[in-house]
């Protein structure tokens, strides 16, 4: 073990292996680092935000649904209502219309006996004339008794 | 084995540097004094430190804050590691403590990592491409207290300079003398001061170099073994994996330390 002169080309070595170290290969190397640092720091608030916009995004979707599936019942109620509407005038107008009809019937049902009796009443009075012409042609005179036959033709 | 003298020769070859020097300088052909360079320990761990920070720096000129390429990965993910042990240890504002931990981790690694390669492998190599067969030839440099050294004493003066800088001349000086007895007994507080200041380089190269240094002997040993030394040098070799990430760390961590200690207030 002899120290000698080697010790200052050595501290020489080991001054310039510092000075290049300080110059060329970390300050690069550091802010290599510190900016994939910084961008792995981004990339991971980007994800962030992302998944909380993405959970904005699903609640806002539900709420569309909620609302659409709220609108769609209440539609499906409105139209159900109208439709029982319907029917309940369809049954007004139905029973208006029969009544019509069977009203228009009787009338003409009274109308057809109306003119049944009117044509029995002249009828009845050429009966009655012919059988009591018949009865009476031989001991009455049917001229003697026409007054009274016309009274009685006017009572019916 | 290319030395004479059987083990001994053997260890010692393996244990000496490549040492160069002036001509005058020389006792019996060998390098003595100050003035002499190991220039294995300095083209190894230049070699090697240009090389991982050249590709260090070429990636991280290409790096992208996208999705990042096989290679700036793997920096980025030790460099991260690093940047995390200052983080929890060091809380001050600072561009250099960063960039000195990262390079005293990396630096240390690989060089420690040459303790993998087997003993003889790249020195029986050399020899015979350079077809000198006695040239000695350590390829861990931080086996070479020399360059521990160097590295602990450039730490001890940055976390002075920074203790300086960050606490301004005064409250520094005050420091000294007043902390921990108090102005009255400020002859005291300084010895303490440069009892402790010493002491952390002194540990810091020393705990490097010996743990290196006796990995290296054992590995040796093993390879005294001829052919026994097969089962016994991948256990040590894996072992040695712990080891050397761990003395790596622990000399980035203990600089932190330092440097966390030289900025903050005792």
């Amino acid at each position: 073990m002899n120290i000698n002169a080697t010790l200052i080309g050595q501290a020489i070595w080991f001054g310039l292996f510092i000075w290049i170290t300080m110059k060329f290969v970390w300050p690069p190397l550091q802010k290599a680092m510190a900016d994939r640092q910084a961008q792995i720091a981004d990339g991971l608030a980007a994800a962030e935000r992302g998944k909380h916009e993405q959970e904005l995004a699903a609640k806002r979707s539900a709420d569309a649904l909620r609302e659409a599936k709220e609108k769609s019942s209440d539609f499906i109620a409105q139209a159900e209502k109208r439709a029982q509407q319907i029917i309940e005038e369809a049954k007004g107008t139905a029973k208006v219309e029969a009544d019509k009809v069977v009203s228009g019937a009787k009338a003409e049902i009274e109308q057809e006996v109306e003119r049944a009796k009117q044509q029995l009443r002249e009828r009845v009075a050429e009966l009655a004339v012919a059988g009591a012409e018949k009865i009476l042609r031989k001991e009455i005179n049917a001229s003697v008794h026409a007054d009274m036959l016309g009274t009685l033709k006017q009572d019916l | 084995m290319s030395a004479e003298g059987g083990t001994t020769g053997y260890i010692q070859h393996h244990l000496t540097n490549l040492a160069v020097c002036a001509d005058s300088a020389k006792i019996d052909g060998v390098c003595t004094g100050f003035w002499t360079f190991h220039l294995d320990t300095l083209l190894v761990s230049g070699i090697l430190g240009l090389v991982v920070f050249g590709l260090m720096a070429s990636l991280a000129s290409k790096a992208t804050s996208g999705v990042p390429s096989g290679g700036q990965n793997f920096v980025e993910m030790v460099v991260g590691l690093v940047d995390q042990q200052v983080r929890d240890t060091f809380h001050g504002k600072s561009a250099l403590v960063t960039p000195l931990a990262i390079t005293i981790f990396v630096w240390v690694f690989v060089m420690n990592a040459m303790d993998l390669i087997p003993v003889d492998f790249l020195p029986v190599a050399l020899q015979a491409a350079t077809g000198n067969h006695e040239m000695p030839f350590k390829f861990v440099p931080t086996t070479d207290p020399n360059l521990t050294f160097a590295m602990s004493i450039t730490v001890f003066f940055i976390s002075l300079f920074m203790g300086l800088k960050v606490k301004g001349f005064g409250h520094f000086m005050h420091e000294v003398f007043a902390v921990p007895f108090g102005l009255k007994l400020a002859p005291i507080n300084l010895l303490f001061r440069i009892v402790e200041e010493i002491a952390r380089p002194i540990s810091l190269s020393l705990r490097l170099f010996g743990n290196m240094y006796a990995g290296e002997m054992v590995f040796i040993l093993i390879a005294l073994l001829g052919l026994y030394q097969l089962p016994l040098a991948l256990p040590w070799e894996l072992f040695h994996i712990l080891i050397i990430t761990l003395q790596a760390f622990v000399f980035m961590m203990l600089t932190i330390v330092y440097m966390s200690m030289a900025a903050e207030s005792h």
